[in-house]
């Protein structure tokens, strides 16, 4: 019943009825009685790694319901049979051991847990979004010309902003991406943390200030939809969605040129300043280069701000950020950290710290709120001045490599579960006796 | 953040960063202050009228006793309920109507304040007054002690919980409270982001309650363990003495590493240090960690108390012992250990590796094991039973099935990749209002009417008792069964307005829910009411009214200011009941004079100090924050030096007052 998100052309391609489409069938059934008439996009998603998370919802409550309805059950009928007024039920005051049924209380929720813990495991590590996606869905495995989309993610007060490296254009608040093409997110934050997150894709991450998270997913279907920050993050943070469009590659290519004419001239963007901020926007044209000068500006806090395109970007933008030293001038995190690695400055370091701090708009308003003298000074003091010239350092990759092979993952001769979405090949594998070999997770 | 229009931007040193702009402009927020003020003074009218202050002043601010101080924790638990559901109701207000462009009727400066007013003060302020109450009233007399071991530090225990929650109450109207949420993540809760006085209230309030809640745990533990009755081993103890012992460790362990977490932020906030900032190495996720490894043992903290009224309330109603009993100690114990063990499922979605937060979910599901043998002891103590349906039992068959579901979903949120989808949304809302609500309100209500007649001597009235159960639980899942619903549709949580239509109906239901819980609220505030004032038809002379189990039943009702007048010999785990049954005889002779600790005024000045010192250093008044510092620490000195703390109860006063109870039980026999 989503509005926005209306199926623009049927999935690619017909799914065969197979083992995991059936659990999803029968868990719709079961626990979507309730839900009938309402989208419940969570549990229905376009994109596979949301569908497999919203089927493991599924199967992880019926699980559960395997013990949560018969104990339900039995407290109704033991409140009712038990009842004072009955006199015809027995009554042992004193019967209050069993050691039959002791055991059979703690095996039985144990029982559940192994079976959970089991699909948690694997679960966790194939839907990891630090992991590369293995598949485009169930039928179709990522093959090696397929190359990624790499799309840079940063959560400004109260607008996102999306780098397309590759094509060398960013957009705010609009996320365009192709269907059936893996998509590679790498996420960060300007100033305070947010959560990432468009339901009928993939599950959430946080984007935080210094940080950079990665999600691996795709889209199935070309579909309108939404996203949003799920993490408050201050007073605009309601307004924070954006459209989401999965497109052909053919419209995604379209669009990626309709971003490089509209975007090359700048635009009044009229809503930005349509609070009355303390520190708000000055109603500065937006579009044409994103360079730090226009990241600087677009990052001071607004809300409800519209899609606004770039047909440029400055290269190398998002590291900058993730580094923190958009800023002309500012030390990057990294060279910070390389020099305290090897030991710090010593005196000479303290004369480095002048100016300013990294959360800018912020301390000014500190400064004036506090009426301190020595806010001034103590500002001053919190801006570390960049040794030579910036140099983003390369945030290292953490992406964890999508298994040629699920043993790995499977543990110790427990077979991986249908449920999860393995190919039918690689339950396959898992059962005949090849010894499992090392994992190939290296992130922990 | 700084988006009102208003400038906060001077500071003088008399005042500080106070001004008139501290008093806000919002008109609902004004029309609130102008009623609580005429309330206030009215009721301070009443009570001068009435010459009550002398009364309330000797016989209750100053009390040590343990019985009285649990009865002041209880009622500061009810008024913070009241003001958390007021936000309550204005948040579901705010949800059912800001659909297809409105706006509704809350700004965003208001609105965040409500949601992170509501999350603090439910916990710090309503649950957790109630729930030290509850053991501060029972367990000393369910181990058949007189006092607790350290009645001074109870008092202000008591009094620094309070102060923390008048400053909460303050900030609605000097000022503003956080706009954070309820854990105040920084970066956005650092002086960066939230540059006026919000935080600052959240911090001075927490660690000025916090100040209370630790000692209260010390002494509860040292009571536990040092004061049980001859006989009483600790395989002997009741299972609510149990809990309680297992939650004031967790307290123990646990309510530090708040204090040294908002240590760190007041240090960011104050003195310029970057544990949490952006910048110099800090690192807000260090803070995230912090606060749940307190954050996760302290929702144990709250619910385990309630598992141990359950256990006594399905034991004695169903007229059995209770099934199971050392696997329920056990079971308690396992999940206060594992309660240490589970902190990150809160954040898996912070970009931790596969294996760190599969570690962590199935620690978190290994939990459900102990709790699920809980709910099956409970089950089979009902079995074969005779179940007389009085209201805490009514509670308690509630809480089964609610609390069940609410199980099953957080077992279903600690799944990693589920809880992708499902963090932050209305789903996980659900989720933790179906077992705070299912368990530890519902728990609470059970015992309100459980032991109500031990503390006043005349039980609740059961009509309106059975009206606030019959709005309540049916108003639980109208309000939290749409949010499930929404949670699975991708609506997240702190949502100000919605641009999908389709959403507002589920709103509308969810506010109805609400408004039957307030009917549950209302209805058992008549209940209270009615009960007072209808005492006398109530009214039980036995001081055993549910045929208990437990100590606590052997004593009048009220108990004397001694609890006991000679410390009763433990044979079995059901004490009472075993002495009913080899007809034990109450000692009517041979009273000797009764060691009794003295009440103190220095409990209540010292929170009084501690108040006005987190006012003053929440508007940068830095001379009377001086002046309170000093006169804190003065005052606790000359607290030492009085040595009048402690006197006798005479023999004659004693006997005389055990010979009005036999006096009463003929009568009540006769």
């Amino acid at each position: 019943m989503h509005p926005s998100e209306s199926r623009l052309s049927p999935p690619g391609r017909p799914l065969a009825p197979r083992p995991t489409r059936i659990l999803r069938l029968l868990g719709a059934a079961g626990l979507a009685t309730l839900l009938t008439g309402c989208n419940t996009l969570v549990l229905n998603p376009s994109g596979d790694v949301a569908r497999q998370q919203g089927d493991l919802v599924v199967v992880a409550t019926l699980l559960m319901l395997l013990i949560v309805v018969p104990v339900m059950l039995a407290v109704v009928i033991f409140a009712w049979r038990y009842r004072a007024s009955n006199k015809d039920a027995p009554y042992e005051p004193d019967w209050d051991h069993s050691t039959q049924l002791e055991l059979l209380i703690w095996a039985a929720p144990l029982l559940i847990i192994i079976c959970l813990g089991a699909v948690t495991w694997t679960s966790t590590h194939l839907l990891d979004p630090y992991r590369a996606i293995g598949r485009i869905d169930q039928d179709t495995k990522i093959t090696r010309d397929m190359t990624p989309l790499e799309v840079e993610v940063v959560a400004l007060d109260w607008k996102w902003l999306f780098i397309y490296p590759e094509q060398g254009i960013a957009t705010v608040n609009e996320l365009v991406v192709p269907t059936g093409r893996p998509l590679n997110f790498r996420i960060t934050a300007s100033s305070v943390m947010n959560s990432f997150y468009v339901p009928a894709m993939a599950g959430q991450i946080y984007a935080m200030p210094g940080m950079e998270t990665r999600l691996h997913a795709v889209m199935n279907e070309n579909v309108e939809s939404f996203g949003l920050s799920a993490n408050y993050s201050g007073a605009g943070f309601s307004n924070m969605r954006f459209k989401m469009r999965a497109v052909s590659d053919a419209d995604f290519g379209k669009w990626v040129g309709e971003v490089k004419t509209t975007g090359a001239t700048p635009q009044q963007v009229a809503q930005l300043s349509e609070m009355p901020l303390h520190n708000g926007v000055s109603p500065r044209p937006m579009g044409g280069n994103l360079d730090r000068a226009a990241y600087l500006e677009l990052e001071k806090p607004s809300e409800k701000v519209p899609a606004i395109r770039f047909a440029t970007v400055e290269p190398k933008l998002f590291d900058a950020v993730v580094d923190m030293c958009v800023e002309p001038g500012k030390m990057c995190m990294s060279e910070m950290m390389a020099i305290d690695a090897r030991g710090g400055l010593g005196k000479a370091g303290i004369r480095n710290v002048q100016m300013l701090a990294y959360d800018k708009t912020g301390r000014q308003a500190t400064l004036a709120s506090t009426g301190n003298p020595n806010e001034a000074v103590r500002r001053e003091l919190a801006w570390v001045r960049a040794l030579c010239e910036q140099m983003p350092g390369q945030v290292r990759d953490s992406t964890v490599k999508a298994p040629d092979d699920l043993r790995s993952l499977s543990g110790a001769g427990i077979a991986a579960p249908q449920s999860i979405g393995f190919g039918k090949e690689d339950a396959a594998a898992v059962s005949s006796a090849k010894p499992a070999h090392v994992s190939l997770i290296s992130r922990n | 953040m700084a988006i009102e229009a208003v400038d906060h931007s001077h500071w003088s040193p008399l005042l500080g960063r106070l001004w008139l702009d501290a008093i806000p402009q919002d008109p609902i927020v004004l029309a609130t202050f102008v009623a609580v003020a005429l309330g206030g003074v009215a009721l301070v009218a009443a009570l001068t009228y009435f010459k009550l202050w002398g009364y309330l002043w000797k016989e209750w601010f100053t009390s040590v006793d343990h019985k009285k101080i649990g009865i002041m924790y209880m009622i500061l638990g009810l008024i913070m309920l009241l003001r958390g559901f007021a936000d309550a109701v204005m948040m579901r207000i705010q949800q059912a109507m800001a659909f297809n462009g409105s706006e509704g009727y809350l700004n965003a400066h208001h609105f965040d304040q409500i949601f992170t007013a509501h999350g603090v003060i439910m916990i710090f302020f309503v649950a957790m007054p109630f729930v030290t109450g509850l053991m501060n009233y029972v367990v000393p007399l369910q181990i058949g002690a007189r006092d607790v071991s350290f009645p001074f530090l109870n008092n202000f225990s008591f009094w620094m919980t309070t102060a923390g929650a008048v400053l909460v109450m303050m900030s609605l109207f000097i000022g503003e409270f956080a706009q954070t949420g309820w854990l105040a993540y920084p970066p956005l809760s650092n002086l960066a982001y939230s540059p006026w006085v919000g935080v600052d209230y959240y911090i001075w309030a927490l660690q000025i309650a916090g100040v209370g809640t630790l000692l209260s745990g010390v002494n509860l533990i040292c009571t536990i363990v040092k004061m049980r009755a001859p006989g009483m081993t600790l395989m002997r103890m009741p299972v609510f003495t149990w809990t309680s012992l297992c939650t004031n460790i967790l307290i123990v362990a646990a309510f530090p590493v708040l204090t040294a977490v908002m240590t760190m932020l007041t240090m960011d906030r104050y003195l310029g240090f970057n544990f949490f900032s952006n910048d110099f190495g800090g690192s807000p996720m260090m803070y995230v960690n912090l606060i749940w490894i307190w954050g996760h043992p302290e929702v144990y903290i709250l619910i385990l108390p309630l598992f141990g009224v359950f256990s006594e309330v399905t034991s004695t109603f169903s007229g059995k012992r209770l099934f199971g009993y050392s696997s329920m100690v056990y079971a308690t114990l396992v999940i206060t250990i594992l309660s240490y063990l589970v902190w990150l499922h809160h954040f898996f979605t912070m970009g931790s590796g596969a294996s760190v937060n599969s570690f962590f979910g199935i620690t978190t599901m290994v939990i459900s094991i102990p709790t699920g043998a809980k709910l099956f002891n409970w089950l089979f103590t009902m079995y074969r039973g005779r179940i007389r349906y009085e209201l805490p039992m009514m509670w308690t068959v509630a809480f089964m099935l609610t609390f069940t579901v609410g199980g099953m979903t957080g077992v279903l949120l600690a799944v990693p990749p589920a809880d992708f989808v499902l963090h932050n949304s209305l789903f996980l809302i659900a989720h933790f209002h179906n077992v705070i609500i299912g368990g530890v309100l519902f728990g609470l209500f059970a015992a309100i009417n459980f032991w109500w007649p031990k503390a006043f001597g005349f039980k609740l009235n059961q009509f309106w008792g059975k009206v606030s159960f019959w709005l309540w639980v049916p108003g639980f899942w109208f309000a939290f069964m749409p949010l499930y619903i929404l949670g699975l549709m991708g609506v997240t949580r702190r949502m100000r307005v919605f641009d999908d239509p389709s959403l507002q109906i589920w709103f509308l239901i969810a506010g109805f829910g609400a408004a039957m819980i307030a009917g549950g609220i209302g209805a058992m505030l008549i209940q209270f009411a009615v009960s007072i004032w209808k005492r006398d038809e109530l009214r039980d002379e036995t001081g055993d009214p549910w045929n208990g189990r437990t100590l606590e039943w052997s004593t009048s009702s009220p108990p004397p200011e001694y609890n006991f007048a000679f410390t009763p010999i433990i044979q079995d785990l059901d004490a009472y009941d075993d002495m009913k049954r080899c007809g034990v005889t109450r000692p009517v002779q041979g009273f000797l004079p009764i060691h009794m600790p003295k009440g103190t005024g220095t409990g209540i000045i010292l929170a009084g100090l501690s108040t006005v010192l987190g006012f003053a250093m929440i508007w940068y008044i830095w001379w009377l924050a001086a002046v309170a510092f000093l006169g804190i620490i003065g005052y606790a000195i000359f607290h030492t030096f009085n040595y009048d703390r402690d006197y006798y109860i005479p023999a004659e006063t004693v006997a005389e007052t055990e010979a009005a109870r036999t006096r009463q039980l003929e009568a009540a026999g006769a």
